[in-house]
């Protein structure tokens, strides 16, 4: 057909395509694209080069040391000095906030989601949530200084530090990471179709049988994912430990302290390590050994939230 | 019809019944939890900022608060000092976060393919998952000497502004993210509609997706001031003057924010030592935290609320 079409007319057709397909080149809309690309592509250069940065300052560390580096304690000398003692110290806190944020930030978000009634209570609990997901964690810091610290001694598990020490800071990073809990969980409560609910009930089940055998099985991939997120948080928050008395600097447990002593006693956090490095005079903690000490806490980080995208692809339901 | 039919117990077994009240009470405490919490939090703040403004007063010392720096080991506690910090810092946060991660979160919901959309997402949220000491490492061992001193000789390794940067940095990807979902959740009818007046994409997006999702730009900004304004580390590790501060304004000057004034003084030699009323000084800089990032997030959420356009 469009061979039997004179020059002319396939001129006009062409203008015509050009017309309705917007090939019109406007200037205004070429460039807003551009500046949206530029700001896209500058916030993925800042990641680029600051891993790249870190990577390169651990890259002698792990060179030279390998895992020694992971396995070692802390030590003034930089030769020797590693980061298990940091490791421990998380690892602990990271169980205290799987130990008590976990069970009542659930536990809040079954209340909300499945109990709680229209009224003044209910308001008051969900603002409260709402405004402790707000507050900024240094200001956990002197509520675990004003009160969890006192708590800990008053019960008599000060030890040596006077209640400065990781049962403190685990019970202040579950108090920071409650409100994350409770809202994770009642999103993928909330996800579970009525329907479900209504199953239960109607062969006879009361409202905990239920939520025991439908709702919080149905919300678990949702809660399991909102957990691991969670304890990637806990894991990385520096600023409430230093508050509540983390050690920043050197010191060492003797080897045959018994658990309650470490408990009890000085500890110190992967992060903090970090941050206590990064303080040292000596260059070669910040320029070697405190990158090392980020790439580790990366790794970590980085694994939990791997294990949570697999977790939400390999048990999402979609109802 | 006279049959009555018989009567049945519905109320089933009692025990059944006194376990699901005793469900039902541990649930309810499990919620209570977070007012506690929240009520442990006014009162720690309250109780010792009590205890330093009375301890001002009884000194006849009030001036404290308004002198010529902070310097709370010394018994000067110029609130001015760090306030304008906590601002100086926050505002030179947004100014790098606003065109950031609005301009990715509106390349991400207007114009990425699906596709490039998967790939590039997860990459903003690694992103917001590098915990904030790492950032402010790299603020003092790279925006510092690398960036801020290549292009203000004068300025120091420690500054606000390269302190600012990291902080920028570091609430970009909650721009993107919110701001983006704001985006996403403008239904398509409407960029249909002005498709087919002819508009091109840029004047679709300007014209009519940004305002529709104002309200939830807006809150996104509001978000990530608050969270400029309660960020510690990046602050304490970049912007120097961990001893105290003079009042600046030059954000090339080391400075103190309310923040970093907490930390420096609760990581002094294991107890918070120095002048009588230092350690009840945390606590008042704390509740004046507490009350800003309060209110901030009340505004947001407000701003949601009230401008919303709802579809």
């Amino acid at each position: 057909m469009t061979a039997k079409l004179s020059d002319r007319q396939r001129a006009t057709q062409e203008a015509v395509r050009a017309q309705i397909e917007g090939k019109r080149s406007e200037p205004g809309a070429v460039i807003f694209r551009l500046m949206l690309i530029v700001m896209l592509l500058a916030s993925l250069l800042i990641l680029v080069v600051l891993l790249a940065d870190i990577f390169a300052g651990a890259w002698a560390t792990f060179r030279d040391r390998g895992l020694d580096f992971v396995l070692s304690g802390l030590s003034l000398n930089p030769e020797t000095a590693g980061v298990w003692t940091g490791i421990i110290g998380s690892l602990i806190i990271a169980f205290m906030v799987i130990l008590l944020a976990i069970p009542i930030g659930v536990g809040a978000a079954v209340y909300l989601e499945e109990y709680a009634p229209d009224n003044t209570l209910t308001q008051w609990i969900d603002t409260a949530v709402r405004n402790l997901a707000g507050v900024p964690s240094i200001v956990f810091g002197l509520l675990g200084l004003a009160m969890f610290v006192t708590l800990v001694n008053g019960i008599g598990l000060g030890g040596s530090t006077g209640g400065r020490n990781v049962i403190a800071a685990g019970i202040t990073m579950a108090a920071l990471v409650l409100p994350i809990v409770i809202i994770t969980s009642a999103e993928a409560i909330r996800a579970v179709p009525r329907s479900i609910r209504e199953a239960g009930y109607g062969v006879g089940a009361t409202q905990w049988e239920v939520i025991r055998s439908h709702v919080l099985p149905s919300a678990f991939p949702g809660i399991l994912t909102g957990t691991v997120l969670t304890l990637a948080r806990a894991f990385g928050e520096t600023a409430p430990l230093l508050v509540i008395g983390v050690a920043t600097g050197f010191f060492s447990a003797s080897a045959d302290a018994s658990f309650l002593d470490t408990l009890t006693g000085p500890y110190t956090a992967l992060p903090v390590i970090v941050f206590s490095w990064s303080r040292q005079t000596d260059p070669q903690f910040i320029n070697t050994l405190a990158p090392a000490a980020i790439v580790v806490l990366l790794v970590v980080l980085f694994s939990l939230n791997a294990v949570a995208i697999y977790f939400r692809n390999k048990y999402e339901k979609k109802w | 019809m006279t049959t009555t039919s018989p009567k049945l117990d519905l109320s089933g077994d009692s025990r059944r019944r006194t376990r699901e009240r005793i469900v039902r009470g541990l649930f309810l405490a499990a919620g209570l939890i977070s007012i506690v919490i929240s009520i442990a939090i006014v009162l720690s703040l309250l109780g010792e900022a009590w205890t330093f403004i009375k301890g001002l007063i009884d000194e006849g010392d009030l001036g404290a608060l308004w002198s010529i720096g902070w310097f709370p080991r010394r018994g000067l506690y110029d609130l001015r000092t760090i306030i304008v910090g906590t601002f100086i810092i926050a505002v030179i946060g947004i100014v790098i976060a606003t065109p950031l991660g609005l301009g990715a979160s509106i390349y991400l919901a207007e114009y990425a393919s699906p596709r490039a959309r998967r790939t590039l997402k997860p990459i903003i949220e690694i992103l917001a998952g590098i915990p904030s000491v790492v950032l402010g490492f790299w603020a003092l061992s790279f925006i510092g000497p690398d960036v801020v001193q290549r292009i203000f000789p004068t300025a120091g390794v420690f500054s606000m502004l390269s302190a600012g940067i990291a902080v920028g940095v570091l609430i970009t990807p909650l721009v993107a993210s919110v701001s983006e979902d704001a985006m996403r959740a403008v239904p398509l009818s409407l960029r249909e509609a002005a498709f087919g007046l002819g508009a091109n994409r840029a004047t679709t997006t300007i014209r009519v997706v940004v305002p529709a999702a104002i309200s939830g730009i807006a809150a996104s900004l509001i978000l990530a001031f608050s969270r400029a304004i309660g960020e510690t580390m990046i602050v304490f590790m970049a912007a120097g003057a961990v001893g105290g501060a003079l009042l600046t304004v030059n954000p090339l000057d080391p400075g103190q924010t309310m923040t970093a004034a907490i930390a420096s003084l609760a990581t002094g030699t294991d107890q918070v030592a120095g002048e009588g009323l230092a350690f009840q000084s945390l606590f008042f800089v704390g509740l004046l935290l507490f009350l800003m990032t309060l209110v901030l997030n009340w505004a947001s959420n407000r701003i949601v609320r009230r401008f919303r356009e709802v579809y």
